[in-house]
C-alpha cells in the first residue's frame, strides 16, 4: 500500500488554489492525475513520487544522480576486486532468510 | 522508466551484494518494516543474495494486515448497507472478515467500489447526492495525507454525504513497541521510504538512541533495498546506531511539512489496535474534533458485531517477525490467495502473499 511511483509532472490545474491543485503526471508511458497540493514547490518537468493519486514528494534529481555515480563507482570497485584473486572463487550460498 | 529502472540494475544489485558479503563478518538480524519492501525481497529473491550471515525478517508494515478484525468487520457491515456506496483500495477487498469479505459483498450486490485515491471517493459523494459514501481509510503515514485532502476538500464542499472509516497507522509507535517485545531479535531497522517521504526522519532519532539500534531509511527498487542493507550492516559492524538517509532523493530530515500540516489539522493521535500487537498507546489517527462529522464509525449504527478469527490464522506472529509465513502449518495447505484465513494471505504487502506468490512449490 506505500507503493509509490516517481512521474514528470507535464501540465498543472489549478496552481492557484493550494486545495485543489492537480497535475498530469507521465509514468513511463502511462498518463495518470495527481493532486501536487502538497509539493507546492514542484513544477512543470519535475519528477514527484505519486501514492493514492497524491504526490508525497517532489523527486530530487540532484540526489539521483549522485545516487548513480555511487553506484557506478562500487560497480566499477567490484568488478576490480572480482578481476584480482578470487575471479573464480565460488559464490557464498545464499540460503533462504526468511 | 526514469528512476525506476536505474534502480534496477543487475550489475549494481550483484556489486552491492559482493559488499554485504565483504562487510558482515558476524551474524546479523536486520527487520524490513515494509510490507512493499519484504515483496521486493522474495521476488527479486534478493535475500538468496545475502550472506548467510545476514538473517531479513519481515516487519509489520502492511496496513491492511495490521487492521483489527473488529474494524473490518466494521468496514463489512456499512458495506452492505443498501444506502451506502463503499470505497476501498483494492489490497482490501479479499482479506477475510469473521463471515465474509469485500469482494463477496459486492457479488452479492452490494455497492463495493474500488478507488484509486481518496479523493475518487469525494467525486463519488458529488455525483450521488442521495446515497451515502464511505472511504476505507486504511494505510500508513504515506496514504493518511490523501485521506486528510479528500477530508479537507469535502468540508470545503459542505458534502453530508461523505464519511471516512479511519483506521490509520503510524509507523515510530509500532517500532518501539516492537523493540520492546522481551524476544526481540532485531538488531537493525530499514525503514519503509515513503513514510518517511512525508513524515522525514527525526522521529526516529530517539528511537534509535533508547534501543541502540540502528535505522537506514530504504526505498523500494532491488538496488536501493541492498543499499538499505548494507549501510544497515555497516552501522552494525562499527558498533554504531544512527539514523541513515539511504533514500536521500526521496527522503529528507524533515519530510513533508505541508503534509504533516495536513495530517495535523485533519486527524489527531488516538491508541489502536494492532493484529500481533495489541494496543499501541497513541499509534493511529483518530479524526479532529472539526472533521468528526465525517466519521463513519460514528455516522452509522454498527454496534453488537461479534468478531472472530481463524483459529489457524498465525499472521500476528508474521507480522511481527516472529514466525516465517512458511513455518506456518496452515500456509498453502489450509490458508492460500483462494481460501486466505488472514490478511497476510491476500494483502499485495503481506509477507504470506509474498511467499505463496514467489516462493512456494520451488
Amino acid at each position: 500500500m506505500c507503493l509509490a511511483l516517481p512521474g514528470q509532472i507535464l501540465s498543472i490545474d489549478h496552481d492557484d488554489d493550494p486545495l485543489t491543485r492537480k497535475g498530469r503526471i507521465q509514468f513511463g508511458g502511462v498518463v495518470k492525475e495527481a493532486s501536487l497540493a502538497c509539493v507546492p514547490e514542484a513544477g512543470i518537468g519535475d519528477y514527484v513520487i505519486v501514492h493514492a493519486g497524491f504526490a508525497i514528494s517532489r523527486l530530487d534529481e540532484e540526489e539521483a544522480e549522485a545516487t548513480l555515480r555511487e553506484f557506478a563507482a562500487l560497480s566499477r570497485l567490484q568488478d576490480d576486486k572480482s578481476a584480482g584473486a578470487d575471479l573464480h572463487a565460488p559464490r557464498p550460498k545464499g540460503g533462504v532468510h526468511g | 522508466m526514469k528512476y525506476v529502472d536505474e534502480f534496477r540494475d543487475a550489475a549494481t544489485v550483484q556489486a552491492l551484494a559482493e559488499r554485504i558479503a565483504q562487510s558482515a563478518t558476524r551474524n546479523w538480524t536486520l527487520m524490513e518494516v515494509c510490507g512493499g519492501q519484504t515483496h521486493a525481497i522474495v521476488k527479486h529473491g534478493l535475500d538468496r543474495l545475502l550472506p548467510p550471515s545476514l538473517t531479513l525478517i519481515h516487519g509489520p508494515g502492511c496496513p491492511v494486515c495490521v487492521t483489527p478484525q473488529h474494524v473490518i468487520d466494521q468496514a463489512l457491515s456499512l458495506a452492505q448497507r443498501p444506502e451506502v456506496i463503499f470505497c476501498s483500495f483494492g489490497d482490501m477487498l479479499r482479506v477475510p472478515g469473521s463471515h465474509t469479505d469485500l469482494q463477496s459483498i459486492k457479488a452479492q450486490g452490494g455497492d463495493v467500489r474500488m478507488v484509486y485515491s481518496p479523493v475518487d471517493a469525494v467525486t463519488l459523494a458529488r455525483q450521488n447526492p442521495g446515497r451515502e459514501v464511505v472511504f476505507f481509510a486504511v494505510g500508513f503515514e504515506t496514504t493518511a495525507p490523501a485521506t486528510a485532502l479528500a477530508a479537507r476538500q469535502a468540508r470545503a464542499l459542505n458534502l453530508d454525504n461523505f464519511s471516512l472509516l479511519v483506521a490509520h497507522v503510524c509507523v515510530p509507535p509500532a517500532l518501539q513497541a516492537l523493540l520492546s517485545t522481551p524476544d526481540n531479535r532485531m538488531q537493525g531497522l530499514l525503514a519503509a521510504g515513503h513514510v518517511c517521504a512525508v513524515m522525514g526522519y527525526w522521529e526516529y532519532q530517539p528511537i534509535v538512541e533508547s534501543f541502540h539500534v540502528p535505522i537506514v531509511v530504504t526505498g523500494f527498487e532491488p538496488v536501493d533495498i541492498l543499499r538499505g542493507v548494507l549501510a544497515c550492516v555497516e552501522e552494525l559492524e562499527r558498533g554504531e546506531a544512527t539514523v541513515v538517509n539511504a533514500y536521500a532523493r526521496a527522503v529528507t530530515r524533515e519530510g513533508n511539512v505541508p503534509a504533516q500540516q495536513l495530517l495535523k489539522e485533519v486527524f489527531e493521535p488516538v491508541d489502536l489496535a494492532w493484529r500481533g500487537l495489541g494496543t499501541i498507546p497513541l499509534s493511529g489517527l483518530g479524526l479532529a474534533p472539526s472533521y468528526r462529522r465525517f466519521d463513519a464509525a460514528e455516522r452509522f449504527e454498527t454496534a453488537g458485531l461479534v468478531s472472530s478469527e481463524s483459529a489457524l490464522c498465525r499472521s500476528g506472529e508474521v507480522l511481527t517477525g516472529r514466525l516465517d509465513p512458511r513455518q506456518c502449518p496452515a500456509f498453502g495447505k489450509e490458508c492460500t490467495p483462494d481460501t486466505p484465513l488472514g490478511a497476510t494471505m491476500v494483502s499485495s504487502e503481506g509477507a504470506c502473499a509474498a511467499y505463496y506468490r514467489y516462493r512456494h512449490g520451488q
